[in-house]
């Protein structure tokens, strides 16, 4: 059984009085410890959503509608607010995108790494204290002892950043979701981070669930990988298999239409039209508008996520022949 | 961007809006139509008799059912002079804001948009002219009005006085709040695009940014109005407002102050329940507005 | 081959607000001496990361800030000092398109009121029909459908309104067009499309780019030349392939490597925290140098200029000195 399971998972959201959306439209992913999952989409996509789903961090109006978070055997959505939080932040950490969502502007870095550690712990000031300077060091941030006293304004993004991983890692939780945490970082920087993100995972076999819009992110830094589109997931497997032999339709137009994968002076293989809200999905695929592949049966039924050798697809007319994947 | 008919599915969705908004809407018609509606005319000194002062409202003993709420000790019906009163305040409050609004707009674009000396001198008058209080301005050019044009004088043009002067000492709070948006207007491109094609600042003021910061302009005005007929009915309970012969429904008011221990309870409570009703109504309905047009309250329902 | 745009020690230094009381008056030095020449018909791309200037420089050409120092020539005149009357002869020839497309369209006027903007101002010898022509004209060009004219910008998608921010830079026919990371605010799938549409407008018409970006995958793909950027200056200047196959200096080695390779192996090695220096107190010296694991004494001292190195030009001591 995986550390991590996740069943059929769904969040709806209304829609004016009565209706209702899905912004997650039965999502299942399964993780081992210590395992890299990447989670691949565009915006809208739905996989920050899936994120905060597994956290149970769904603000209302919005609503987990559907499905089961599995988490070292217990069902998460079962557990009361005071048990959740027992996982939320000590067995399972999260990595934001903007470091000022997690940092408090107007506390130091040290309280607020005491703080997080008294909230599991029963650990006195001083020994927090101690462990939080260790960390910092283990992030590599320069003069930990002293950054322990300073505010998070004083730091730059990528120091903040480092900050933030220290934190989450602060309790030796089992698994990091990290949703778009080097984004908004520069290049170098975000090579530095998800370098040190890599190495501290691979050292403390933590599991990470990787949420990225960037497939050059993913393929450096996961072993398997979803895609998802229109709020489910269309291919899920090895990381490298996808991304060298994508087999639906969208994974091969998202890579394609890299400028990585395209030939100097001929145009970008563009994939046509946009992706619909979650309002306006079309009958069937939700890909199919946009896809070359699609044949009048795509847009009567949705395909079910289906294996394909050791990968899974929806899709009626996957790229790789069935014997082949 | 609220789009008119998820405005208008809102506001029908809303009882305390539809209420505030059937009041409002009914005082002002009230006052608007008074002229016609009104069952005597409290200002001609052919219809009012002595002889009727002090008539308690219809329902009480002593009442008449030409007058429904009775009348003051000068023999006008209560009812006919709040018709009018009302309308009289109204006018003020409106007047007055629009006075607020072109001046505080006007110079609130200035200086957000130009920025540097004249943004910080534009900005220390108008901490100078707030730290001030209205009613105390209020009153002091009142008085000087008074003493300068004469009592007559001043009687005739006090509607202008009070709009005027309500209307000056108010600014700021426009100049401000349209400086903010324009300071975060100026950062956004499509202002560096009208730059890039060479448009005059001033052009760029109106054109560009002027209407993208009447948003929050329209949403204080609602409460700016609220507060106008509350400051002149201030003033004109104070015996500086309106005159007698054209009362607001501060000086109606006022007026039946005196008369209110004496027994005569109905001349001031009447016009007190209507300035109330007025002022409530329209602060609810600003709320509401504010609400509603706040794009960070937005909750996925449109 | 004919220089379009050219700047000459270009400088810019913006006067941080302070404490009026305060004796200390801390300048950001944003551009410290920038020399380039765009020729015409090139797709130059300036290329670095969050601080190093591109968007200054962007916007210094465009005439939307003043330079503190040095000079900006637009086909042989010098514009950076011109009166706006002056000016206005080459505001049509000139045009810019921005990375937000949430925030590039008034949101308070129609599309076609945005397109005809810059017509109306700059070219007010047409007539209306006239005027309206080259606007449906040009938002056919872009792949938008002139019905989109009577709507509003809120009404589109980050894609669409990126087109119409393109149409709008094109409706007065320039020759030149700063785009200033116009696709990093675009979904993955849009991007492509969007590069392909300025691709092609950009054969169609001989247009002149200058492309700012963060992202080197697009420089490669898109860019003729490309001018690396740190801290205010160039550090390599060179054609594109010559940079990508064969990049001198250490700045630029530590960008490509850093980019991550659908093929892997960028993130393997672990880096220390390296962050840019103060632009308020920038290093004496090269500004790369405490980065730099190449940097010697001499580097910390003085400021290295840009020098031909082979094919490439290289702001670098040590690969003057051969040390690299």
């Amino acid at each position: 059984m995986a550390l991590l399971e996740v069943r059929g998972l769904e969040v709806a959201f209304p829609q004016g009085r009565r209706a209702e959306a899905l912004a997650l439209r039965g999502v299942d992913l399964d993780l081992e410890p210590g395992e890299r999952l990447g989670v691949v989409g565009e915006s809208g996509a739905g996989k920050s959503m899936l994120a905060f789903a597994i956290l149970n961090l769904i603000a209302a109006p919005g609503r987990i509608s559907a499905g089961s978070i599995a988490f070292e055997g217990r069902n998460l959505l079962d557990l009361s607010s005071d048990e959740i939080r027992k996982v939320r932040g000590d067995r399972i950490s999260m990595i934001f995108q903007d470091p000022m969502m997690t940092l408090n502007p107007v506390l130091t870095i040290g309280t607020q790494m005491v703080e997080t550690l008294q909230a599991h712990r029963r650990i006195g000031w001083d020994e927090a204290r101690k462990l939080s300077i260790e960390r910092l060091a283990q992030v590599a941030i320069p003069s930990s002892e002293t950054r322990f006293d300073s505010y998070p304004h004083e730091l730059s993004g990528g120091l903040r950043q480092r900050v933030v991983i220290a934190i989450a890692l602060l309790t030796d939780p089992e698994i990091i979701i990290a949703d778009e945490p080097t984004t908004a970082l520069d290049v170098t920087i975000q090579a530095e981070i998800m370098s040190l993100i890599l190495r501290l995972c691979r050292e403390n076999r933590v599991g990470l669930i990787l949420i990225t819009h960037d497939l050059g992110v993913v393929a450096e830094a996961t072993e398997r990988l979803m895609i998802m589109c229109a709020e489910k997931v269309v291919e899920e497997g090895p990381t490298r298999a996808i991304i060298d032999t994508p087999d639906h339709p969208y994974s091969r137009g998202l890579l394609a239409a890299l400028p990585q994968r395209s030939e100097r002076g001929k145009p970008l293989n563009q994939i046509p039209g946009s992706m619909p809200g979650i309002a306006d999905l079309p009958g069937g695929c939700a890909y199919h508008p946009r896809c070359e592949r699609a044949y009048a049966g795509c847009h009567l039924e949705a395909p079910a996520l289906e294996a394909h050798g050791p990968r899974r697809v929806a899709c009626f007319r996957p790229l790789l022949e069935k014997a082949e994947a | 961007m609220l789009s008119l008919s998820a405005f208008t599915r809102r506001f029908l969705a809303d009882p305390t809006a539809i209420g505030a908004f059937i009041v409002v809407a009914a005082l002002v018609a009230m006052a608007v139509l008074a002229p016609w509606i009104a069952p005597h005319d409290p200002y001609d000194p052919l219809q009012i008799d002595i002889m009727d002062s002090e008539m308690p409202p219809s329902w009480m003993p002593g009442g008449e059912e030409r007058f429904l709420l009775g009348t003051d000790p000068q023999g006008r019906g209560v009812l006919s002079t709040i018709m009018h009163g009302t309308g009289i305040s109204l006018l003020i409050g409106i007047g007055a804001v629009i006075v607020q609004a072109f001046i505080g707009v006007s110079l609130g674009l200035i200086s957000g948009y130009r920025g540097g000396w004249i943004d910080s001198f534009l900005m220390r008058l108008a901490d100078i002219q707030m730290s001030l209080s209205t009613l105390m301005l209020a009153i002091i050019s009142l008085a000087v009005f008074s003493a300068a044009f004469g009592p007559e004088a001043y009687a005739q043009y006090a509607i202008f006085f009070l709009i005027l002067v309500i209307g000056v000492a108010e600014w700021p709070r426009y100049a401000r709040t349209v400086r903010a948006s324009v300071l975060a207007e100026k950062k956004k491109e499509y202002v560096d695009a009208a730059r890039i094609i060479g448009l005059a600042p001033r052009i760029i003021m109106r054109r560009h940014i002027l209407p993208n910061t009447l948003t929050p302009v329209l949403v204080i005005s609602t409460i700016q109005v609220a507060e106008a007929i509350v400051t002149e009915a201030a003033l004109s309970f104070l015996g500086l407002g309106m005159p007698v012969n054209r009362p607001s429904l501060g000086s109606l008011i006022r007026s039946g102050f005196e008369f209110i221990f004496s027994g005569s309870w109905w001349i001031t409570l009447f016009p007190a329940i209507v300035l109330i009703l007025l002022i409530l109504s329209i602060n609810l309905l600003g709320d509401w507005l504010r609400d509603t047009l706040n794009p960070k309250l937005r909750r996925g329902e449109d | 081959m004919t220089v379009l745009v050219e700047t000459r020690g270009l400088e810019m230094r913006f006067a941080l607000p302070t404490h009026f009381l305060s004796r200390e008056k801390p300048v950001l030095h944003a551009l410290n001496g920038v020399d380039v020449a765009i020729h015409k018909g090139e797709a130059f791309c300036i290329v670095g990361e969050s601080g190093c200037g591109k968007t200054t420089l962007g916007r210094a050409i465009m005439g939307l800030l003043a330079p503190s120092a040095g000079e900006i020539d637009f086909d042989g005149t010098r514009i950076d000092k011109l009166s706006e009357h002056a000016r206005r002869p080459f505001r049509a020839r000139m045009q810019m398109v921005f990375q937000n497309p949430y925030a590039s369209l008034n949101p308070r006027r129609t599309v076609f009121d945005t397109l005809a903007e810059p017509l109306h101002h700059l070219r007010p010898e047409l007539s209306g029909a006239e005027l309206r022509k080259m606007v449906e004209v040009v938002m056919l060009d872009v792949g938008a459908d002139p019905k989109w004219g009577r709507r509003m910008p809120h009404e589109f998608s980050g894609g669409q309104r990126q087109r119409i921010a393109i149409a709008r830079a094109l409706v007065t026919d320039p020759e030149f067009v700063v785009a200033d990371e116009p696709i990093s605010a675009l979904d993955v799938s849009i991007q492509a499309q969007i590069l392909n549409l300025m691709t092609k407008t950009r054969e169609e018409r001989g247009l002149t780019y200058l492309f700012i970006t963060h992202d080197l995958s697009v420089v490669e793909h898109f860019g003729d030349r490309a001018a690396v950027m740190y801290l205010g200056q160039i550090v390599e200047l060179a054609n594109v392939e010559v940079l990508f196959d064969g990049p001198r200096h250490p700045y630029t080695r530590l960008l490509l490597e850093a980019i991550p390779k659908l093929d892997g192996g960028s993130f393997d090695q672990e880096h220390q925290p390296g962050e840019l220096p103060n632009p308020v107190k920038p290093p004496p010296g090269c500004a790369f140098a405490p980065r730099c694991p190449l940097a010697n004494e001499r580097c910390h001292r003085e400021r290295p200029n840009l020098s031909v190195t082979g094919a490439t030009q290289v702001a670098c001591f040590a690969v003057e000195e051969g040390r690299d």
